[in-house]
């Protein structure tokens, strides 16, 4: 627009207040070491100085016992036992009186070694023990790099293996022992510090007592953590006496309290996940979902319609697994999405990218008479009508007239002119044209579990009621969607069911209730992302396909919550009723004797 | 639905023939098949024959929309074009404007469009005739009527208006209700 626009941020400058902000941190440039050695300090010199006298030392007489050592782990307070740390000594003592011929520094190297171990597991219990390490490590080197020290290592253990290999299997042996009682130590010290720290879980009663008073969301938030925590390992971790129901009853409570849904939801959710995938959930759908458009192809192309995007100042990137879409990282302030020109000559549309899914696996082809049945506000019907390119047919339907207008006004702006736009029920296609159909999409309306973060009333609304009339009509619907295609003739009778929820019972038992009462079969949904469908989901057994089915979650995919199910249809007719297949069976298992 | 009767016949393609001229025939008469106008809830709309087919089969008051819809007839008998025939009198319209990018979204507010704002307009252009504007990258952004012939734009103030609004793209956000 107008001059060249520049939308680069321009680093201010002058006597005002934002040219004195903070700027962005400058590191010097970093020295080899192998340049110029490393600056000592005074003290470093000093020690350097009585280490040099040392090793004289050491070249004339073997060392006694280092007592700077051992006083300075009784001053640790640690659980190690000084066994363990005269042990080393010990070894130490050991190992220098074997060593006759060998040069000074190979008995740094290994008593360093020995060092090494040691630090390695003091890091591991405390901060105390970490300094002493350090110190011990200074005398033998300055500014050597641990990768130093072991590489050091390797070279003796060659030279050695022909003079001292019992020695360092003995000591090899004693390290594993101390390494598996450090281990064993530090789980105890975990419990014990898990105690220490004190995971107190207040009884159910109090819980709700403090619900009602006056609930302390940072405090609820804690308590959360801590009973997942203890519901991860809970054979170990548990209060004696507690039993398991009641952690998880405190679980649900603080849960809907601090993210603020119904129990019913929230007992839903639980029993899909685990506790700490159920955290990751709820964390994501306290987050919006990235912006995504869809390019018209109809219009213009991915790249051409990316550069003129990025000439008004908005970020886009390309989405990967799909050819189509792009993915708005950032808009400048000035800028709608929604009004730009490219917008609204048509060239791109506003969707989620969950919502490119069940076009893309419903994949129409040129010529095809295509019926959505749940259209509005359009960007799958638009996606499908550029797909075909404006040839064959598509009709769109929406019961809703008001979000039928969407429709219309979308239609109308891409270019599209193959479609009819109707407002029916979606079930009337059933009678009005039935077996008329290539493929039907069937983007059925849910309780919209997946698309928490788009609305939130969703999580206090949402009752056992809503969901059992949601799923009624979802199947009713997809009966009706069965008996308007045609019946497979090598290429075409294809359904696809999608949802935005995620619950079973909008998803799972919709398509096994369809498997029962018409004669299809789930295929391939063709996409490669996505978790396939339950075949075992609590007390539900649903056919074995189902795992054909692809699931999305917002914390998984970084996309919406959605549901998509591939159906063919294998012939007009209705399946026999169970009870005649079961007789059938009863039969069949006579016959053979 | 209905086929539309002569005087409406008569009334449509006078309008259109006021951006495409005679290539009316053209728009009848693709290469992917015969399409036809048809009258619904007082909307003209251009669609395919065979799709035509398909819908008549469906309940009419359930119907909301064929194909494209070019415009609405009026309940004082004049045929009104709207902006969703934008992408069919584009391709055929002899008639074409360019304008500035400054003066864009000025036009996609509803106004008209000043001298100031012109960059090209196509030659031997008559004072009154049906045009179809383009932005500066060649994206149609509506149509409207030239107010001066092409001879006279050269002379013109940069106040002068140089082409009456008649319809814009920006419609599709301020106006969605009247489309339908």
């Amino acid at each position: 627009m107008g001059r060249a626009a520049n939308f680069q941020d321009k680093p201010k400058k002058g006597p005002g207040r934002k040219a004195r902000k903070q700027k962005d941190p400058v590191f010097p440039r970093a020295t080899n070491d192998e340049d110029e050695p490393k600056k000592l300090s005074r003290r470093q010199r000093i020690r350097a100085r009585k280490r040099t006298l040392k090793q004289e030392a050491v070249k004339t007489n073997p060392p006694k016992k280092m007592k700077k050592m051992n006083t300075k782990q009784k001053v640790d307070g640690d659980l190690d036992s000084e066994g363990e740390h005269q042990f080393s000594s010990d070894e130490m003592e050991e190992f220098t009186n074997n060593i006759k011929t060998n040069s000074v520094e190979e008995t740094q190297a290994k008593t360093k070694f020995a060092l090494f171990e040691k630090d390695g597991s003091s890091d591991e219990d405390s901060g105390g023990g970490n300094e002493d390490g350090e110190e011990e490590n200074d005398d033998f080197g300055v500014g050597n790099e641990d990768e130093n020290d072991m590489g050091f290592q390797d070279d003796d253990d060659d030279d050695d293996d022909d003079d001292d290999e019992k020695d360092i299997e003995k000591l090899s042996k004693k390290i594993e022992k101390k390494e598996k009682k450090k281990r064993a130590a530090g789980d105890a010290y975990l419990e014990e510090s898990a105690e220490k720290i004190g995971i107190q879980i207040p009884s159910l009663e109090e819980v709700q007592q403090e619900d009602e008073d006056s609930p302390d969301l940072p405090n609820i938030n804690a308590r959360i953590k801590d009973t997942a925590f203890v519901l991860a390992d809970f054979s170990k971790r548990r209060e004696e006496g507690r039993s398991r129901s009641e952690y998880l009853a405190i679980f649900l409570k603080d849960l809907s309290t601090y993210y603020s849904y119904n129990t019913f939801l929230m007992e839903k959710l639980l029993d899909m996940f685990g506790p700490t995938e159920l955290i990751e959930f709820l964390e994501a759908n306290e987050l919006p979902r990235p912006v995504t458009i869809r390019t018209n192809t109809l219009k213009t192309r991915r790249k051409v319609l990316a550069t003129a995007l990025i000439a008004r100042g908005i970020d886009v990137d390309v989405i990967t697994w799909s050819k189509v879409g792009l993915i708005v990282m950032r808009t400048p302030g000035n800028v709608t999405l929604g009004a730009t020109p490219e917008y609204l000559a048509g060239q791109y549309i506003l969707q989620g990218a969950s919502s490119f899914l069940p076009v893309m696996a419903l994949a129409p082809k040129e010529g095809e008479k295509v019926l959505d049945m749940c259209a509005a506000p359009g960007g799958k019907s638009t996606h499908i009508a550029a797909i075909m390119r404006n040839t064959g047919m598509i009709v769109c339907n929406d019961l809703n007239r008001d979000r039928v207008k969407a429709l219309v006004g979308n239609f109308h702006r891409m270019g599209i002119t193959n479609a009819v736009i109707t407002s029916h029920d979606g079930r009337a296609f059933a009678k009005l044209m039935p077996r008329a159909f290539d493929r039907v999409l069937l983007d059925a309306p849910c309780s919209g579990t997946g698309v928490i973060s788009k609305d939130e009333r969703v999580k206090t609304s949402k009752d056992l009621k809503d969901v059992q009339r949601c799923s009624h009509i979802q199947k009713e619907l997809l009966l009706a969607a069965i008996d308007s295609v045609h019946k497979f003739d090598g290429q075409n009778g294809y359904i696809i069911y999608s949802t935005c929820s995620i619950l079973v019972e909008e998803n799972e038992a919709v398509i096994e209730y369809a498997l029962k009462k018409r004669n299809v079969k789930i295929v391939p949904t063709g996409l490669d992302i996505g978790k396939s469908g339950y075949v075992r989901y609590r007390q539900h057994r649903f056919h074995p396909s189902m795992q054909l089915c692809k699931r999305v979650y917002p914390h998984s995919y970084n996309m919406d919550g959605f549901f998509v199910a591939k159906l063919k249809k294998l012939s007009d007719g209705v399946p026999k009723t169970t009870q005649d297949k079961a007789e059938d069976e009863e039969d069949e298992s006579i016959t053979p004797t | 639905m209905r086929p539309l009767k002569n005087e409406e016949t008569v009334l449509v393609f006078t309008k259109l023939k006021k951006y495409i001229g005679s290539n009316v025939r053209a728009l009848l008469e693709r290469s992917d098949g015969l399409y036809c106008f048809r009258l619904h809830n007082g909307r003209i709309y251009y669609v395919k024959e065979d799709i035509m087919k398909f819908a008549a089969t469906l309940p009419r008051d359930n119907i909301v929309s064929l194909g494209v819809c070019f415009g609405k007839i009026t309940k004082g008998g004049k045929f009104l074009l709207h902006i969703t025939a934008l992408d069919f009198l584009h391709p055929y319209c002899q008639n074409k404007i360019w304008i500035k990018e400054s003066a864009e979204q000025n036009f996609m507010y509803g106004n008209h469009v000043y001298k100031s704002g012109l960059s090209r307009i196509s030659e031997n252009t008559p004072k009154y005739a049906g045009v179809v504007v383009l932005s500066s990258k060649d994206i149609p952004l509506g149509f409207g009527v030239a107010a001066k012939a092409t001879a006279e734009c050269r002379h013109a103030d940069p106040m002068d208006i140089i082409c009456f609004h008649q319809a814009d793209i920006g419609e599709y956000v301020r106006n969605e209700e009247a489309l339908i």
